[in-house]
């Protein structure tokens, strides 16, 4: 009987979990080196490209020490970016330890950090892994002090390893059956399984990713998702190891997947537990919380032919992410379209990518918003997700707005433009610690709605890369917030409204004015574009008309080929959205609110 | 509108004497292809013999249709009489350099046929003439024209060009004057137009030479077409001026009216019923087609209805007539689009037909993408 270790590798974006991974999955002989392809686990486009993993996945990787004993070790493959904590936490509460892998030329960094946090809480046994050895900017000995410092580890047990090269893996693989806990959990209590992903397949439905902690499970069982009571009969209990590899049962201590005829990915809910039905356990696992989303937008198809398709999409795209919500909605300017929450900014790019490239769905999306509380002067509260219902400024007594606080990690030098960055953004609160010499980390309390649009690349950019930051949900405070509106030849465009800060309102709509002027083409009238809040205006720019648009000459062989331009330009403007008499390129709404290019 | 128009001949002479560095014509500076040229362009009036109705309009264009010696232009005549049908009041064009037209060459034209001279001036001064790469000087141009009235053409034509760099529109209004003194019965006013492949294209990018502004372009436009139009001409075509209606160049007026035309030469193009083609570029292609008894055709194209249509409307917005239209043939959203541009004053709505306007003129290129109409074949 091999012995069972469940782990997880932990790590801040680009330190090497992935090619970690690979080389394990290579070292314990699943599958022949030249039938490899790279970072096996990340089987998404977009997560290659991104070099970020988005849904987890888990691997069962048979190992055999130097003494002959057999183990099984279940990698839980964790999502690396901020907006999927929650999905982190669930696959960590999978697991019995976790590496966490530095890279050994950036040192510490923010996210390594949240996800230690992340790992202590659930009680993990921590094992630290250098990684990238083989860099000539790796400073070994700066990183162990890190390490002994800035997270409190002993940083003897740290492992040394080049994932890239394939040094020090078989150290790492030792040391997870040596200081990793086998795990506990009798076979005779009542089956308690933590969901901790699902994702659909086509053929089979939703195949749900779950660690047994008690009891077992086989096909023929009736079994019953705790949160919603919902039941579902199995088909099939397996393993992960390049595929799928179906097992008689999953028993306590035990990382694997079930069939169960379940439909939809939404109907598995990550950090339920699973019971039997006929023998329910007293009490679900903890830690169980419905995922909410945080940053809202409005999406819509270019021409409302595309709605139908759009549709279609959204429906197919959901059948892998549980976290994405939409429901119906329609603009005046924009027509039919869908109100969708994300659980971050990234979520949102993620999903208009793939929605893009899988679909063909060129989109319209509104401008991102966070989702505002309203006291009106009636005494009744208002949640406000979308700026079209933005209340009459004349019913509100209080506005608030979402608060987070973040953690910055940066090199000192950058300290002046990150405060500056920070204070720009109506950051308070700043407190300094200073893990290492020459590293501070800064942590202000800031409103959500300046961090979702562009606050990472402009860290990224005033700290030439080396900054680093995430963020935890504080609370909502109070602030003077109105609702800006940018018109386009004297028309609203809804898609282009936002609530913002009284403070911000000026800036924001000139930059939106000024985005407008380059993205609109001229027309054959003059075009005034302004950012108004209620009837005053607060900026303006011009598009001016073209004065002349005429060829000289048109005889035989100019004919066909002004037809074909014609046709070219026609094509293009039915990929325009009309707004009144002026035509508007997709291009356009994107650009208003996409990072500042300085 | 073209029931009654028959069709139009063009033959491409592809000879210059030197070539003009803004102009995009196919043709090379060389003359010692001119009698082979000239067996594969007999070969190929064979070729379409049977296949055009009667003539009404005959076009030698080019390149330089003057630089052939008048044996050769009377071959090619020769040919053309044989084999093709000619309306009795054919409209014969030549396009001339005013270097070529000698009192006995002018005559000869008379001659062997041709009732209407194109010339081409472009300008009268020195230096812009200079600039423009013609071989030929401001006196030459008005020797010409005199030689053209002397030898009894009543119809003459003169190609003008404006909107270069170093160019005062006081400059060019100088032009026209001199241009009138002669009362040509048709006037072109070329804007300079940058043409791919073709020596200015290329000073353009280096920035050797610069375009000029667009309200400039817009400026010469409109003060031209007011000019000549005080002047008595009328204003008929984007390009185009004509003394009176019947002074309208025949064989370009097919063009924009998809009446059909045979182009015979290299580079040449055709239409008939709804089919355009073009002939390859190349003399030497051109040749060896028709000596292996092949057309010399490159390509064609079929158009659609739709096609045709789109073609009716972007025509008809250079000229005078505008194109027909019918009721039915407009959506709402497209109705309300023109009644805007007239409002603006862009065009007018007629009872059938939609006519530009001289602000129409000069962005003709972009209002047919203001409007969608409906599949209707023009009438």
């Amino acid at each position: 009987m091999p012995q069972i270790r469940n782990f997880s590798i932990i790590a801040h974006i680009d330190h090497g979990k992935s090619t970690l991974a690979d080389r394990m999955i290579q070292r314990t002989g699943l599958v022949e080196s030249r039938n490899f392809r790279d970072q096996i686990l990340d089987n998404m486009d977009i997560e290659r490209e991104r070099g970020i993993t988005i849904k987890s996945q888990a691997v069962n990787l048979p190992y055999v020490n130097s003494k002959g004993e057999e183990f099984e070790l279940n990698l839980i493959d964790t999502p690396g970016h901020v907006d999927f904590s929650y999905e982190v936490s669930r696959a960590l509460a999978s697991c019995e330890g976790v590496l966490l892998l530095v890279d050994a030329s950036q040192g510490v960094e923010a996210q390594t950090v949240a996800n230690l946090y992340s790992a202590m809480e659930h009680n993990l046994v921590i094992i630290p892994v250098i990684n990238k050895i083989d860099l000539p900017s790796a400073d070994i000995d700066q990183v162990k002090e890190q390490i002994e410092v800035d997270l409190a580890l002993d940083s003897d047990m740290a492992i040394l390893c080049s994932a890239k090269e394939g040094t020090g893996v078989e150290d790492v693989l030792e040391a997870i059956t040596v200081h990793i806990p086998p795990p506990d959990g009798s076979i005779e209590d009542p089956l308690r399984a933590l969901v901790f992903d699902a994702h659909y397949d086509p053929f089979r439905g939703t195949i749900v990713n779950l660690r047994v902690f008690s009891g077992r499970v086989r096909p023929g069982d009736k079994i019953r998702m705790m949160s919603t009571g919902a039941t579902h009969k199995v088909e099939e209990t397996g393993i992960f190891r390049l595929g799928r590899e179906p097992r008689d049962a999953l028993s306590a201590g035990e990382v694997g997947y079930i069939i169960a005829g379940i439909k939809t990915v939404s109907d598995t809910k990550v950090g339920d537990t699973i019971t039997l039905d006929t023998d329910p356990a007293s009490s679900p696992l903890p830690g169980f919380k419905e995922v909410k989303p945080v940053v809202f937008s409005s999406v819509y198809p270019v021409t409302s032919e595309d709605y139908q398709g759009l549709t279609e999409a959204l429906d197919k795209y959901k059948l892998n992410d549980a976290a994405l919500v939409f429901q119906k909605d329609s603009s005046a300017a924009l027509g039919l379209g869908f109100r969708c929450g994300f659980l971050g900014l990234l979520h949102l790019e993620i999903v208009q990518e793939r929605l893009e490239r899988e679909f063909g769905q060129f989109l319209i999306m509104t401008v991102p918003t966070v989702e505002y509380h309203f006291t009106l002067t009636n005494g009744e509260a208002i949640r406000v997700d979308n700026p079209l219902y933005y209340p009459d400024p004349a019913t509100i007594q209080k506005s608030k707005e979402p608060y987070i606080r973040t953690s910055i990690f940066i090199p000192e030098r950058y300290m002046g433009a990150v405060m500056d960055l920070c204070l720009e953004r109506r950051g308070v609160n700043s407190r300094f610690s200073y893990p290492t010499p020459g590293r501070i980390e800064i942590q202000f309390d800031m409103p959500l709605a300046e961090v979702i649009y562009d606050f990472y690349d402009r860290l990224k950019t005033v700290t030439q890369g080396y900054g680093s930051f995430d963020y935890d949900l504080l609370d909502y405070r109070e602030n003077d917030l109105v609702k800006l509106d940018i018109l386009v030849n004297g028309e609203r465009v809804d898609a282009l409204s936002q609530i913002v800060h009284r403070d911000k309102a000026r800036p924001r709509a000139l930059q939106a004015c000024e985005r407008l002027k380059e993205e609109i083409p001229r027309h054959l009238f003059k075009i005034p574009i302004q950012g108004a809040i209620g009837g005053t205006v607060i900026a303006r720019s011009t598009i001016s008309p073209f004065r002349k648009d005429v060829t000289a000459k048109c005889y035989g062989g100019d004919i066909t080929r002004k037809r074909k331009l014609l046709e070219k330009q026609k094509k293009g403007k039915k990929r325009m959205k009309m707004i009144g008499s002026v035509a508007i390129p997709q291009s356009a709404f994107v650009a208003v609110f996409k990072a500042d290019n300085n | 509108m073209n029931a009654y128009q028959k069709h139009g001949l063009y033959i491409h002479i592809p000879f210059c004497r030197t070539k003009c560095p803004y102009c995009g014509f196919y043709s090379i500076a060389s003359t010692s292809l001119i009698s082979r040229w000239l067996e594969a362009l007999k070969k190929e009036v064979n070729h379409y013999k049977d296949r055009f109705e009667c003539f009404d309009s005959l076009y030698l264009g080019g390149g330089t249709p003057t630089l052939l010696s008048a044996k050769d232009l009377e071959k090619i005549m020769q040919h053309l009489f044989t084999h093709f049908d000619f309306a009795p009041n054919t409209e014969f064009t030549i396009e001339a350099n005013p270097g070529d037209l000698t009192p006995e060459k002018a005559d000869g034209l008379k001659a062997m046929g041709f009732n209407r001279v194109n010339l081409g001036v472009q300008s009268f001064n020195a230096q812009e003439l200079l600039f423009l790469g013609r071989r030929h000087t401001g006196e030459e141009a008005e020797s010409a024209l005199k030689t053209l009235r002397a030898s009894r053409f009543d119809n003459v034509g003169v190609d003008l060009m404006y909107g270069f760099e170093g160019q005062s529109l006081k400059g060019w209004i100088n032009t026209l004057n001199r241009t009138l003194t002669f009362r040509p019965e048709h006037i072109s006013c070329y804007q300079l137009t940058f043409e791919r492949r073709t020596p200015f294209w290329s000073m353009r990018t280096k920035g050797v030479i610069r375009p000029i502004g667009e309200e400039e372009e817009r400026s010469f436009f409109l003060t031209t077409s007011r000019f000549l139009e005080e002047k008595r001409y009328i204003h008929y075509e984007v390009s185009n001026f004509a003394r009176k209606k019947i002074y309208y160049s025949r064989h370009n007026y097919k063009y924009w009216h998809h009446v059909p035309y045979l182009g015979l030469g290299p580079s040449a193009h055709s239409f008939q019923n709804k089919t355009r083609w073009w002939n390859f570029r190349s003399i030497r292609r051109y040749c060896e087609a028709l000596e292996d008894h092949k057309a010399p055709v490159e390509g064609y194209e079929d158009l659609t209805n739709d096609q045709m249509r789109l073609e009716s409307i972007a025509l008809g917005l250079r000229t005078r007539d505008g194109f027909a239209i019918k009721e039915t043939d407009l959506d709402s959203q497209s109705a309300d689009m023109l009644s805007r541009l007239q409002n603006s004053g862009f065009l007018n709505i007629k009872k059938d037909r939609i006519v530009p306007t001289r602000k129409g003129f000069l962005v003709a290129d972009h209002l047919p993408l203001c409007f969608d109409i409906l599949v209707g074949l023009p009438v």
